[in-house]
């Protein structure tokens, strides 16, 4: 292969205090400008999956390469959007979101007209000065997102971003991320258990199995970009949710009678 | 409604609550309503009731010669006693106390200052470092711990034997003091970063040193100003100590020799000084806490 994945992991082993089996023998790529989402179970080992690409934790075993090189420690290179945000809640909106560049030691004038074009692409324009204490859920979660496109990252990591937002929230929010991956296209990596928001979302989707964490199956989806929330009523979205309804129905099987 | 009618209240001023309000069933039980800043002026009124009966009750008594005044004198002989302390005139040497207060309190006030600004230079940053560092915590952390059970009085003699009958003594004391609750909440701060946050930094490219000080630091900014507030407590208990032992000037100084001449007025009026004294400087550290803590207040 010519081209070099964007995200590749190989053989990759978790074993937590030498017993506890998070991941077995994991292996997955992601290509260069791919939505790729990774599907599974509360408990499956995805957040850990992403934690050692973020390089948060070692690998016990295996091979994880992020544009070839060897992932060994957290980096601007692979942006990361948390769960629960994880805003500095002393740091207004603009100072979290130049958090990034200020620490790389790059000058204002370069950082701050992107800084600006992402408030207002994430519809925060008018928050410079606030507290993440003063904004919504979906609010805080809008400045993590900024705060991750700021840095130009090579790949874009997202650890179940919406998991703790309201359905409605939740809905405009994936729109939101529809709309900034149209127009700045990006390898992102995104972890979540919502089958909708999964096929929502991906070019292509890993379902994972849990205890140990292994992904199950691969499905590529589809359908045509762009993509909007009115595609959750559509007859080729429901018969992909079917699909992988089964598989997480016979991963389950199988699981059980191990 | 069901919920108001169930309680075994006068049925008449239930009725009266379940269909227009608490203010209209008040009114019924013959009481006023109460707008906010009456009530709130209401509240200052029952917290002050409490200390002016006693000195009224003390006044009196003391008055009446129920209370032998050489050893409890009333409030306004203290008050009397105060005023000379503070403005008097030393005339042919027969007060020694006389327009004294003022040098007296700020000779305590500066002492207190110094240690603990000693204190915080030294505790805040030992704190933060073993909170954020485990191998600082191995090397620093076992003997501070087994230091802190020894309480400061216990240093006195230590502290005379070294530093002698001299301004130094009594500010290492209340430095040593005011230390210890400084690092120990300095050190859980610290310890209690957000996983969360650290990582975050960390994918932001952020390293050792800007990890520390715009991570660390401001994460364990809350628990270091709770230290403070309680090392300036315990600073006042130390340089009271101190002065009555090891200095010759200060509140501190004065609260035991007005003793030993048999002065209770001036202790009294000496113990009520510290009071307000320590009162104040919490609060310019309260006032400070806010400043810093803006994050942490606004909704």
């Amino acid at each position: 292969m010519s081209i070099l994945n964007a995200i590749e992991v190989a053989g990759v082993e978790k074993i937590y205090g030498g017993s506890v089996h998070a991941l077995s023998n994991v292996d997955f790529h992601v290509a260069d400008n791919e939505f790729a989402v990774l599907l599974g179970p509360s408990g499956c080992g995805k957040s850990t999956l992403l934690n050692l690409i973020a390089g948060f934790e070692d690998v016990t075993d295996g091979d994880v390469r992020v544009f070839g090189t060897p992932v060994a420690a957290p980096g601007p290179d692979r942006a990361v959007v948390f769960q629960e945000a994880a805003l500095f809640p002393w740091l207004s909106v603009i100072d979290n979101v130049t958090f990034g560049p200020r620490m790389q030691g790059r000058s204002a004038a370069e950082y701050m007209p992107v800084a600006e074009e992402f408030l207002r692409l994430v519809g925060l324009q008018d928050f410079y000065d606030k507290l993440p204490s003063q904004l919504s859920g979906g609010m805080k979660q809008r400045v993590g997102i900024a705060r991750a496109l700021v840095m130009n990252p090579r790949v874009l990591l997202m650890d179940e971003p919406f998991g703790a937002l309201d359905a409605q929230t939740r809905l405009s929010m994936q729109e939101l991320l529809l709309r900034v991956w149209d127009t700045h296209k990006k390898t992102v990596l995104f972890i979540t258990h919502d089958i909708d928001e999964a096929i929502l979302l991906a070019d292509t989707v890993y379902v994972m199995s849990a205890r140990p964490g292994r992904i199950a199956v691969k499905i590529p989806i589809e359908l045509p970009r762009p993509r909007g929330v009115d595609l959750l009523t559509d007859d080729t979205f429901n018969e992909l949710r079917r699909e992988i309804m089964g598989h997480i129905r016979t991963g389950a099987t199988i699981q059980q009678a191990a | 409604m069901d919920k108001t009618t169930a309680l075994p209240i006068d049925p008449a001023a239930a009725n009266a609550a379940g269909a227009s309000g608490r203010g209209r069933a008040a009114e019924r039980r013959g009481m006023a309503v109460i707008p906010y800043r009456e009530s709130r002026l209401k509240g200052i009124a029952q917290s002050l009731a409490l200390p002016v009966i006693v000195l009224i009750v003390w006044e009196i008594a003391g008055r009446a010669g129920l209370i032998m005044s050489g050893i409890l004198p009333y409030p306004s002989l203290v008050a009397q006693g105060w005023w000379t302390w503070a403005f008097g005139e030393n005339v042919m040497g027969l007060n020694a106390y006389a327009g004294t207060w003022a040098e007296n309190a700020f000779n305590s006030f500066e002492r207190v200052a110094k240690g603990y600004v000693v204190a915080i230079l030294i505790g805040v940053p030992v704190g933060v470092i073993i909170g954020w560092s485990k191998l600082a915590a191995r090397i620093v952390d076992p003997t501070i711990q087994s230091m802190r059970p020894i309480p400061i009085t216990a240093w006195l003699p230590f502290s005379i034997a070294l530093f002698g009958i001299r301004d130094f003594g009594a500010i290492f004391l209340i430095a040593l003091g005011a230390f210890y609750p400084i690092v120990v909440n300095a050190t859980h701060g610290a310890r209690d970063v957000s996983t969360n946050l650290i990582r975050a930094a960390a994918m932001m490219g952020a390293n050792r040193r800007q990890m520390l000080f715009r991570v660390v630091f401001p994460s364990a900014l809350p628990a270091i100003f709770t230290g403070m507030r309680i090392g300036l407590g315990i600073a006042w208990t130390a340089v009271i100590v101190a002065e009555m032992v090891a200095v010759k000037s200060g509140l501190g100084y004065v609260l035991w020799d007005a003793y030993y001449v048999g002065r209770m007025d001036i202790v009294i009026a000496d113990m009520v000084s510290i009071g307000i004294l320590g009162f104040m400087s919490d609060w310019l550290i309260v006032q400070l806490q806010n400043y810093c803590l803006k994050w942490k207040q606004q909704r």
